[in-house]
């Protein structure tokens, strides 16, 4: 890293020394000094519209013969101040430069411009969702001058309640026109689906998109919108900023891992309960930033949902009753006992690390198998090959490489997407190979393409250019290896410092990605991109805790259905495998199935028990990134439940085993004992908290946004395995299309019809309907349009009925399926597609 | 008439040829009368510096109304960075100014030479005519005549058998004041909202799609071909040491004589209303001069300003900017506050809405003046602190705003209450 220049001033008299090219707003914020703004944010590139944050800076009088600086009498450097005020938000800093924040002008300037912006205001503050937490209000009170001299029946009246979108609201009168919504969207999300319409006073915030504010980062815009111009259909009219409690959380949405907090208040509306009233971002600068996404931000409602079991039950006369937990467990137990070394149990990356390691013990006390419930394979290649302690997206730039391969980044992991972009911007090569365009492809450096089928040759045909030729390479490696900017983005890739492959599971099942992730591993080792900070494999997982399973020791299991079938005891947790393949799932022994609701697989169950959401209690989750990070609990248990952990704890300690399930923290004690790659961490150092840049807090909003600072903790990046990394040629399979039909392929869509998103009020009308994609080739060929209604019938499967969506950016005779909306298929499948009239007819 | 007076005083016109040589609009005529002669001596005989030393030798200053030496802006290039782009302001909208229009109308081939000089100056191998969108009749033409001068070899690829290629476009704007502002004016160009962007960095480092971009307004323009041919010292024959050259005076308001007056830089304002321009109208008194559109101070119309020279040094003298110099005479039979609500309800109507002070200042200000004129008296305080008030907001923009807009609509608003101060007082 070069070392960058250090520049010396002084603001208000203190002196403070920051990089060149610091703005004054930023050098004055880390000295404790307030420069109010509104229209800049530190997230963003200044644009200086607002006027607030005027400023009188003074330079150095240099003397142009001597190139010295002119002194004043006293000895003191004489400083030229210029004629107008400046904006601290666009000036950089410069050495020995003199800003004054708090003279009687910069005052004055500072009640000129309030007074401005209030002339346009409505000052509804009492009736406004964001009065308490409002910038706008907090600097009035701070700076604004007390009365007003501008007549209120003068006042623009505009409407007040125009959703851009279901999702948000504007109120016209409040927007001040900073236009940081906008610049967002642009840069950031880099959905430009607002913008500002007309001009002058008249000036408006549109959205120009079908449907309306079509971005997943519309949240984001609430929490950095200085007024209560922007409001989430989720939260506004729903409480006030005081009167909510905040407790520190994590999103369980996604394998990033970002840290949120939970705001709640309890109120007569729900019977008096302490309810979720909004998810709010928690500052995570290796994390999330600040910045949260919509699935995040509104699909927490699952947590309060009145779906939720409450009690046990006990299948009864071939019907689910309600039952005991005594009685329940104690059949369980028996059942387990029974079952001994025959006992299958099956959970998902959706359960924290206490819970996996409770439901591990009990499986391995009684000699049973666990076995993790994912599509995605390669977990155990992280534990060696992936990222170390001191790795952060957000330090990427110039000189380090990012590959993601086989994923739709932005659909999987919003935030990865935005991180990964970033470091691009800043410089960073990014290499994008997929087997079709996705959002990622604006930003890469190379925009590689293959075959569906060949994620893993692609991935050895990289490493191929670079190295000596294996003579007998399968062909399908062959070829890839010719095209020339795969040539390019393999160099580009090797030569970088730094290399992070992210995998994903587009158009791949567990084979697929077994295959791909081995690929990686080896791009990795044999470019020496291991072992070292910002270097390493990262799986784009499907749930919040995948990675803390792979560290654990769970595994998956590619003969898992028919296991599930052939165990004579199956313990199903967080996981729905009867909802998401119904043709293949027919359990054949005694089914447990823990849950929040009554599943397809738990209809099916001779036991349910009822877990709790993440809200309700604590634990940790480990990141994609392998950050293991602490949750707390938010809203009281719902009665009749308990946490995943205890619930093996119970049955174990029937069967006459003791397990530590008293606490989340002591089981964590006890699982730092076990598993070696968390050896010596605690619920402590997870809690451990370091200065972040920017400075948010909740006591000046006007700067990062109404986000939370983080004061619960940044989380611990996990050690790697010692010697486990070891290179290793994976088995290529080669997909044959079908000679009539289309392929479909698994891939994965962001608000899909899983069981957490369907409680959601505020996603509802952004969740599709089932459908699936193909290409504009094919729809002609088989003569559908967009919308048309299809039964598409897999090879060996139940047809389904589906609408068809038709996108330029799909290869011919692929049919794309979303994960969990209808065609449910592990892996490429032949499909056969007919208009559903037809068949009707 | 203007060009009597001008060959009585022993010069020819320098931009509005057409009114001394028929049909200069016509390519054959022009290149009769030596068009088209300069841009072949740039592109064959001249290295691209050499054209801009020219330029700067001969002290031309930019006819958009900041006055900043042309060639000068054009050394500013940044030569690290490709492509340039040469971009023509033609969005004459400023109240008051309609000299580019004539120019345009009659004499474009002069101004297209004149773009044609520049690009190559500054090695763009494209150049853009922004014009407001009421001049598609204006830019119709120019595409006509575009398309004829590419025929003739004189645009287009490998100029004059070089190595140079050029081409030009124009570009309608949608009615926006504001995109005359040249920053404002290249996000217009890109496509996006006309709103100014911060400076620096300037155009001439960072323009045109993030390219170095040098904006020069019409009128400079129309002057390089003369000065290309007949040298940085023939120009500066006339106007004044440090404003030389003629200028176009757009004279309008209370006189009997509005229209566009080419006189040298330093003319008078006595000159130019009363010699040229027959005279205040119906037999009125001249009360103030607006020398510089709506944006203008208004100066008290004393023998001593009357006499003042009309150029880029002296008019600040009597409290007023020369600007683009669409000069506005204003007679006794004009109250002021019904003017200043006239500019204020221009700037209101015009101001882009991006920085705060001039947004809501404008309106606050239309506010005002609208009582003013209508008298509203239940708000009005008897005493005059409604002009009291109106001018703290006023000063209360002043230093404050993004771009020169919402600096600008203040200046008639201050002045006309500082110097007429008899008119607020009823």
């Amino acid at each position: 890293m070069p070392m960058t220049k250090m520049v010396n001033l002084t603001i208000d008299d203190q002196p403070v020394s920051v990089p060149a090219g610091t703005l004054i707003v930023d050098a004055a914020k880390m000295i404790g000094i307030d420069i109010p703004v509104f229209c800049y944010h530190p997230k963003m590139e200044p644009v200086g519209m607002c006027r607030m944050c005027l400023v009188d800076v003074g330079r150095p009088v240099i003397d142009r013969s001597t190139g010295q600086a002119v002194l004043e009498e006293d000895g003191t450097p004489k400083i030229q101040f210029g004629l107008k005020l400046d904006t601290a938000c666009t000036t950089p800093v410069s050495e020995g430069m003199v800003v004054v924040g708090m003279s009687e002008k910069v005052l004055d300037a500072r009640e000129d411009v309030i007074e401005f912006l209030l002339t346009s205001h409505p000052l509804d503050c009492p009736i406004c969702d964001k009065g308490g937490e409002c910038p706008l209000q907090n600097l009035t009170m701070a700076w604004g001058s007390g009365e007003s001299r501008f007549d209120y029946s003068k006042k623009m009246h505009l409407a007040k309640h125009v959703p851009l979108g279901e999702m948000i609201y504007l109120d016209r009168e409040r927007c001040i026109q900073c236009g940081r919504c906008v610049r967002f969207q642009e840069n950031i999300a880099e959905d430009p689906v607002i913008g500002f319409f007309n001009r002058g006073r008249r000036i408006e915030i549109v959205t120009f998109s079908e449907p309306g504010f079509d971005s997943y980062w519309s949240g984001n815009t609430t929490d950095i919108c200085p007024v209560g111009a922007l409001t989430t259909a989720d939260f506004r009219f729903g409480a006030r900023p005081w009167e909510l409690k905040a407790a520190s959380s994590l999103c369980p949405q996604c394998p990033v891992g970002c840290n949120t907090t939970l705001n709640t208040r309890r109120e007569a509306a729900a019977g008096g309960e302490i309810v979720i009233k909004r998810v709010m971002p928690r500052q995570n600068e290796a994390v999330n930033e600040i910045w949260l996404c919509d699935k995040g931000r509104f699909g927490y409602h699952y947590a309060q949902d009145n779906q939720r079991l409450t009690q046990p039950m006990v299948r009864k006369n071939g019907k689910l009753a309600p039952a005991s937990w005594d009685e329940a467990i104690n059949l369980v137990a028996e059942k387990f006992k029974a079952a001994g070394t025959n006992l299958l149990t099956v959970a998902s990356g959706r359960l924290s690390n206490e819970d996996l390691f409770n439901l591990q013990e009990l499986t391995g006390a009684l000699g049973g198998q666990n076995v993790l419930y994912t599509h995605i394979a390669g977990g155990e290649l992280t534990l060696s090959s992936g990222l170390t302690p001191g790795s952060n997206l957000g330090e990427l730039g110039k000189g380090s490489a990012v590959l993601v391969v086989g994923s739709d980044f932005e659909e999987e992991a919003p935030l990865w997407w935005l991180r990964v972009s970033q470091a691009a911007k800043r410089g960073a090569t990014l290499v994008a190979l997929n087997p079709r365009p996705t959002k990622l492809d604006a930003n890469a450096t190379h925009v590689v393409r293959y075959p569906y089928g060949s994620e893993a040759a692609a991935v050895l045909a990289m490493l191929n250019t670079l190295s000596a030729k294996r003579p007998n390479l399968p062909e399908s490696v062959q070829s890839l290896a010719r095209d020339p900017e795969l040539q390019a983005a393999a160099k580009a890739l090797s030569e970088a410092e730094n290399l992070v492959v992210f995998y994903g599971s587009e158009g791949m099942g567990l084979t697929g990605t077994q295959a791909l992730a081995q690929a990686c591993a080896n791009l990795l080792l044999a470019t020496g991109h291991t072992g070292r900070p910002n270097n390493g494999l990262v799986g784009v997982w499907r749930r919040a805790n995948d990675q803390g399973a792979w560290e654990m020791g769970w595994q998956s299991r590619p003969d898992l259905f028919p296991a599930m079938q052939q165990a004579p005891a199956l313990y199903v947790a967080a996981a729905d495998p009867a909802g998401d393949d119904p043709s293949v799932f027919s359990p054949g022994g005694f089914l447990v199935v823990q849950d929040l609701y009554l599943t397809a697989t738990a209809r099916l169950a001779d036991v349910v028990l009822p877990a709790q959401s993440w809200a309700e209690r604590d634990g940790t989750l480990t990141s994609g990134e392998r950050r293991v990070q602490r949750y707390y609990p938010v809203i009281p248990e719902r009665s009749g439940t308990l946490p995943d952990y205890k619930i093996p704890g119970r049955i174990a300690s029937q069967i006459g085993i003791e397990i530590e399930s008293r606490a989340a923290i002591r089981i964590f004690e006890k699982m730092c004992t076990k598993v070696s790659s968390f050896a010596g961490l605690s619920y402590r150092q997870l809690a451990e908290v370091t200065e972040q840049w920017p400075i948010v807090s909740r006591g000046d909003l006007y700067y990062g946004g109404t986000t939370y600072e983080n004061q619960s903790g940044l989380g611990v990046q996990l050690p790697l395995a010692e010697n486990g990394a070891a290179l290793s040629w994976p088995a290529l399979s080669e997909i044959n299309f079908p000679k009539l039909g289309l392929l479909a392929v698994p891939v994965t869509c962001l608000y899909d019809q899983g069981a957490t998103l369907q409680s959601s009020k505020t996603l509802e009308e952004r969740l599709p309907s089932p459908y699936v994609s193909i290409s504009p080739a094919d729809a002609e060929r088989l003569r559908l349009t967009e919308g048309a209604v299809v039964r598409v019938s897999p090879e060996n499967g139940n047809p389904v009925v589906v609408y068809i969506r038709v996108n330029a950016g799909i290869p011919e005779r692929v049919l794309l399926a979303p994960r969990s909306l209808g065609l449910s298929i592990e892996a490429p499948t032949p499909v056969e597609v007919l208009l559903a009239e037809r068949v009707a007819a | 008439m203007m060009s009597e007076n001008a060959q009585e005083q022993g010069y020819s016109l320098r931009l509005l040829r057409h009114r001394e040589i028929p049909d200069i609009d016509q390519l054959e005529v022009y290149r009769q009368h030596g068009g088209f002669k300069a841009l072949h001596k740039a592109v064959t005989n001249m290295r691209p510096g050499a054209v801009t030393d020219v330029v700067k030798a001969s002290g031309l200053r930019g006819r958009g109304g900041a006055g900043f030496p042309t060639g000068v802006k054009w050394s500013f290039i940044d030569n690290q960075n490709w492509p340039h782009y040469v971009v023509a302001n033609a969005d004459e909208s400023e109240p008051g100014t309609f000299k580019d229009r004539e120019i345009m109308e009659n004499n474009a081939l002069q101004f297209l030479e004149g773009v044609a000089i520049c690009a190559y100056a500054v090695g763009a191998p494209a150049a853009y005519i922004y014009l407001r969108g009421e001049f598609w009749p204006i830019a119709i033409k120019l595409d006509r005549q575009i398309a004829e001068l590419e025929a003739a070899g004189l645009l287009g690829d490998h100029l004059f058998g070089s190595d140079y290629s050029l081409h030009i476009y124009t570009h309608l704007g949608a009615g926006a004041y504001i995109c005359g502002e040249e920053t404002a004016m290249l996000e217009s160009l890109e496509g996006k909202l006309g709103q100014p962007r911060l400076r620096p960095p300037f155009p001439p480092s960072y323009g045109l799609y993030g390219k170095p971009t040098i904006v020069n307004n019409v009128e400079t323009l129309t002057n390089i071909p003369l000065i290309i041919d007949n040298g940085a010292e023939w120009y500066r024959q006339l106007g004044t040491e440090k404003s030389p050259g003629t200028k176009i005076f757009s004279l309008s308001g209370c006189v009997e004589k509005p229209g566009n007056y080419e006189l040298p830089l330093g003319t008078t304002f006595r000159q130019l209303i009363y010699t040229h321009g027959g005279g205040i109208a119906n037999g009125n008194k001249i009360k103030a001069i607006m020398p510089a559109g709506a944006s203008s101070s208004l100066i008290v119309a004393t023998e001593e300003a009357l006499d003042t020279p009309m150029d880029y040094e002296s008019v600040p003298a009597v409290g007023a900017q020369l600007g683009s110099a669409s000069v506005i005479i204003i007679d006794d039979t004009v109250s002021m506050p019904w003017l200043i609500n006239k500019t204020i309800h221009f700037f209101r109507h015009e101001s882009c809405g991006k920085c705060t002070p001039c947004r809501e200042g404008t309106f606050w200000m239309s506010n005002l003046t609208e009582r003013l004129v209508h008298n509203h008296s239940v708000q009005s305080a008897p005493d005059g602190s409604e002009a009291a008030l109106l001018r703290d907001v006023a000063s209360q923009i002043r230093g404050k705003c993004l771009c020169a807009l919402g600096e600008f609509s203040i200046e008639a608003v201050i002045s006309s209450i500082d110097r007429f101060p008899q008119d607020f007082n009823r």
